[in-house]
């Protein structure tokens, strides 16, 4: 318990530092890394003790009364001050910790002036936008952070009452305060505590945490956030849902529960969706009277004519930006331009199948976008740098996740000057787009399995599947969900969507060696953007993941 | 210990003593004494630098992966024969040695510069030291993450600056995400933020050196230059030595600055980036824990290198 503080304080601090960016964004943000970390730094102990993991908010009774204390200040800061949140991913990195000090300092001043719970109505403004949103569809869904739905299976899980459990979710933004708030639901309806930590901030840290947690045989962790490629790697350290939640993955997205089941254990349940699409600014197509491409080479074309037409305005200008630094946005990037002309999905099952005609030609398509219709820079772009592209006006086309569409919302230069289309095709294939998102597990080491699953079924059941679409922009993984009109509303690009095929990546297949393949593969592709032969990266990158999947 | 006390021995006891190899009862006090304070350090040592390094050699001989739980069987020599054959690696040394001798280099010229000039009298000379400092100070996962905006070609300020204001360039140049620019784009990052503490280190080794020694020589009639290299330089060496061991060692393992930048790209790919990227994000225990032992072992050579030198110096 004396060790308390200190987690407490250090999440806190990440907490407020992300709270200045959106939760969704700061996954994939390095920004937010850069910032984190650096704060860190100055605090080694804390970073170590954030690493591990600590208390952000504890949503216990009576029994979880000795943490109550650190519970007050964290939550508050949190949800507390709210002030130019919005402003803050533009400015640089070292701007950000004084910035986190400052709101610091006012959220300690001002200890429990906004629980999550009590309701001050103060939430950061990211979320703000989202709830102002579900409150103007004219109290057609009565759902908000304040009051999140009632828990439908609460008889059921009410014989685990006592039991704690830890809960490894969002550290930042609207997702931890979603997070929170239903923990908190839950804790009230069920009497199982729930501890909520938040994750670090990059995909890459959680995944070598839990890696920690799995390889000490760790009880400190019952119920996780695990990303759509993960499964197969965890597998053996996840608890197989099937047998409790069979029949409501059922009622899932189909390729999302394929994904999601390894050796046919269901080792994590779909909670939140992501996928690739097609941003473009509506106001400058119309000015060129030219359509919404629908193929590669179209997008090409209206890009550079667009480029060419603003030159005198705007000669920063960019035609395309996607993400095509060496990184796993790569692999989702290729996989689009692969699936969609029809060049498959890199493996089928255990056979390399990305070295194809198809595949090559369009590959070798994308490597002339780089320094014509793309920037020189794309080679380096992560999703951060693209957002900043787009949002500061300076793209045309752009391809990124749903999370973009509330930031370039927010932004003033592409305020509804944008619309979401789907990803273009090569010739008359249909139109495609890479799943990302978020599922979630439990752990084979957890001294409560019966009150986690429960908790598991809770957080991923349709009810609050669309309390989170409408009250954050998470896209749901319930067909019913996603057609709802209220979600919708809030998610005006689902509609847009509804025909694009989505595509996995190869998790299952490379299984735990996942990570080694996708790094072979972007790798190489990246290498045929920077100018190389793609034949030759394709054929030697085929020889690599042959001898990784035989 | 007993060889020092000899000379100072008078006693017929003593010398007694000291033929039977033993030591007086005061020397050997004092021995148990020492070793009584350096066992808590000696323990400490050994717990936090011996035992992972034996861990790391005894995991590079199985084929252990994180989380897997399947127990590690021993595989002999493997690993080091798949490193043996491994091109990435091999790449990365190669990374690794380039971006060592360009950051060294300047790093150890700009730094002797500034040393020199900081070293001079001059008003606001604590001002300057201090300001100097400033991107040493600096967390370097922040200072790379500012240089990649800094670098980026459409919204970047040193493209903006080169493009629009001074007109060098006629259009952006993307110095990060081209193969041929991305290294020495990086090596600059960590010059401009190492740089201080090189001239931090030689500052201190200009400052030992005795004002009379140069008085001396300005009365022979020395001018500057000659001043500087029959004077300064010598007496400078063992700064400059201890100056380029830190820097070497510090660049040969360099991490954070690139993989901030860079990820894991291959053409910026260093051998510690190579380590890790194969223990956390593959997994694969075993192998990195091979390519941990050889970055040691080149590690051990270039400082074996360093010390020779330094004891050839000394004789």
């Amino acid at each position: 318990m004396t060790g308390e503080q200190r987690p407490t304080t250090e999440t806190t601090r990440r907490q407020l530092i992300s709270d200045l960016a959106s939760g969704r964004l700061s996954r994939r943000d390095f920004m937010m890394r850069a910032a984190a970390l650096g704060l860190s730094a100055s605090a080694i102990g804390a970073f170590l003790a954030a690493c591990g993991g600590g208390a952000t908010a504890t949503t216990g009774t009576g029994s979880g009364a000795s943490t109550a204390p650190s519970t007050a200040p964290s939550t508050g800061a949190s949800t507390a001050p709210s002030t130019g949140a919005s402003t803050a991913p533009s400015t640089g990195a070292s701007a950000a910790p004084s910035a986190a000090a400052t709101r610091a300092a006012t959220a300690s001043t001002a200890p429990g002036s906004a629980t999550a719970g009590t309701g001050a109505g103060a939430t950061a403004t990211r979320a703000g936008t989202a709830t102002a949103t579900a409150r103007s569809s004219g109290g057609a869904y009565q759902y908000t952070l304040q009051s999140p739905p009632p828990v439908p299976n609460a008889a059921q899980a009410k014989q685990y009452s006592g039991a704690k459990l830890t809960y490894y979710a969002d550290a930042t933004g609207i997702g931890n305060q979603l997070d929170v708030a239903l923990a908190q639901k839950f804790t009230q309806d069920t009497g199982i505590a729930v501890n909520v930590v938040g994750k670090p901030a990059s995909a890459t840290e959680t995944y070598s945490t839990y890696q920690r947690f799995f390889q000490a045989q760790s009880a400190d962790v019952d119920v996780m956030m695990i990303d759509v490629i993960w499964p197969a790697a965890f597998a053996p350290n996840l608890l197989d849902l099937n047998a409790k939640l069979g029949d409501q993955a059922k009622k899932a997205i189909p390729s999302i529960i394929t994904n999601n089941t390894v050796d046919g254990k269901l080792v994590g349940f779909p909670f939140f969706g992501d996928f690739g699409m097609l941003y473009y600014r509506k106001d400058l197509l119309q000015k060129y009277s030219v359509a919404v491409p629908k193929t590669w080479d179209e997008l090409d074309a209206a890009a550079k004519k667009i480029v060419e037409g603003e030159k005198g305005s705007n000669p920063n200008l960019q035609g395309f930006v996607f993400q095509g630094n060496a990184y796993e946005g790569l692999t989702c990037n290729a996989l689009e331009w692969i699936a969609s002309s029809g060049g498959g999905s890199l493996l089928d099952g255990k056979n390399v199948t990305f070295n194809n005609p198809q595949a090559i030609a369009i590959l070798n398509k994308a490597k002339g976008w780089v320094g014509t219709s793309a920037p020189k820079g794309v080679t380096s772009y992560q999703e951060d740098e693209t957002a900043q592209a787009f949002t500061g006006g300076n793209a045309v086309f752009v391809r990124n996740w749903p999370y973009m569409y509330q930031l370039a919302q927010e932004a003033a230069a592409t305020k509804d000057k944008f619309d979401v289309a789907p990803l273009p095709v090569t010739g008359t294939n249909p139109p495609v787009g890479t799943v990302g998102g978020w599922q979630l597990g439990v752990s084979k080491y957890s001294k409560a399995p019966d009150a986690a699953v429960e908790f598991v079924r809770y957080m991923t059941s349709e009810e609050i599947s669309k309390f989170r679409a409408v009250n954050g922009t998470y896209v749901p993984l319930y067909q019913s969900v996603a057609d709802d009109p209220d979600v919708q509303k809030n998610q005006p690009f689902l509609k847009n969507l509804s025909s694009v095929q989505r595509v996995v990546r190869p998790s299952n297949a490379l299984g735990a060696n996942y990570n080694q393949g996708s790094t072979i593969m972007f790798q190489a592709f990246n290498a045929i953007l920077n100018g190389q032969d793609a034949q030759a990266q394709l054929q030697a990158a085929q020889g690599q993941l042959a001898r990784l999947v035989r | 210990m007993s060889q020092s006390v000899q000379p100072a021995v008078s006693s017929g006891e003593q010398v007694a003593n000291i033929r039977r190899g033993g030591m007086t009862s005061f020397d050997q006090s004092k021995t148990r004494l020492a070793w009584a304070l350096l066992t808590p350090t000696l323990l400490l040592i050994a717990f936090i630098a011996i035992y992972p390094l034996l861990q790391t050699i005894y995991q590079s001989f199985t084929d252990a992966r994180l989380a897997s739980g399947v127990t590690p069987k021993f595989v002999g020599l493997r690993n080091y024969q798949d490193l043996a054959q491994d091109v990435t690696f091999r790449t990365s040394i190669w990374t690794t040695v380039k971006f060592t001798a360009i950051t060294v280099v300047f790093e150890f010229f700009l730094g002797l510069i500034i040393a020199l000039v900081i070293n001079s009298n001059f008003k606001g000379r604590g001002l300057m030291r201090t300001a100097m400092l400033v991107p040493w100070a600096i967390p370097t996962v922040v200072s790379a993450q500012m240089w990649k905006w800094m670098y980026n070609d459409i919204y970047g300020p040193i493209n903006d600056f080169l493009v629009r204001k001074v007109q060098i360039l006629d259009s952006p140049v993307a110095f990060i995400a081209q193969p041929s620019t991305s290294l020495w784009a990086v090596a600059a990052v960590d010059i401009w933020k190492t740089t201080p503490f090189v001239a931090l280190l030689l500052l201190a080794g200009l400052q030992v050196i005795p004002e009379d020694v140069y008085e001396a020589a300005e009365i022979d009639g020395a001018n500057g230059w000659q001043r500087f290299v029959q004077i300064t330089m010598p007496l400078l060496r063992p700064a400059i030595l201890v100056t380029l061991i830190f820097r070497t060692l510090d660049a040969l393992r360099v991490f954070d600055v690139i993989f901030v930048m860079f990820g894991s790209r291959p053409d910026t790919q260093t051998m510690s980036i190579y380590a890790q990227n194969n223990i956390v994000a593959f997994s694969d225990l075993g192998y990195g824990s091979a390519i941990s032992v050889a970055i040691f072992a080149i590690i051990a050579v270039f400082v074996i290198a360093y010390v020779t030198f330094l004891k050839v110096e000394e004789s």
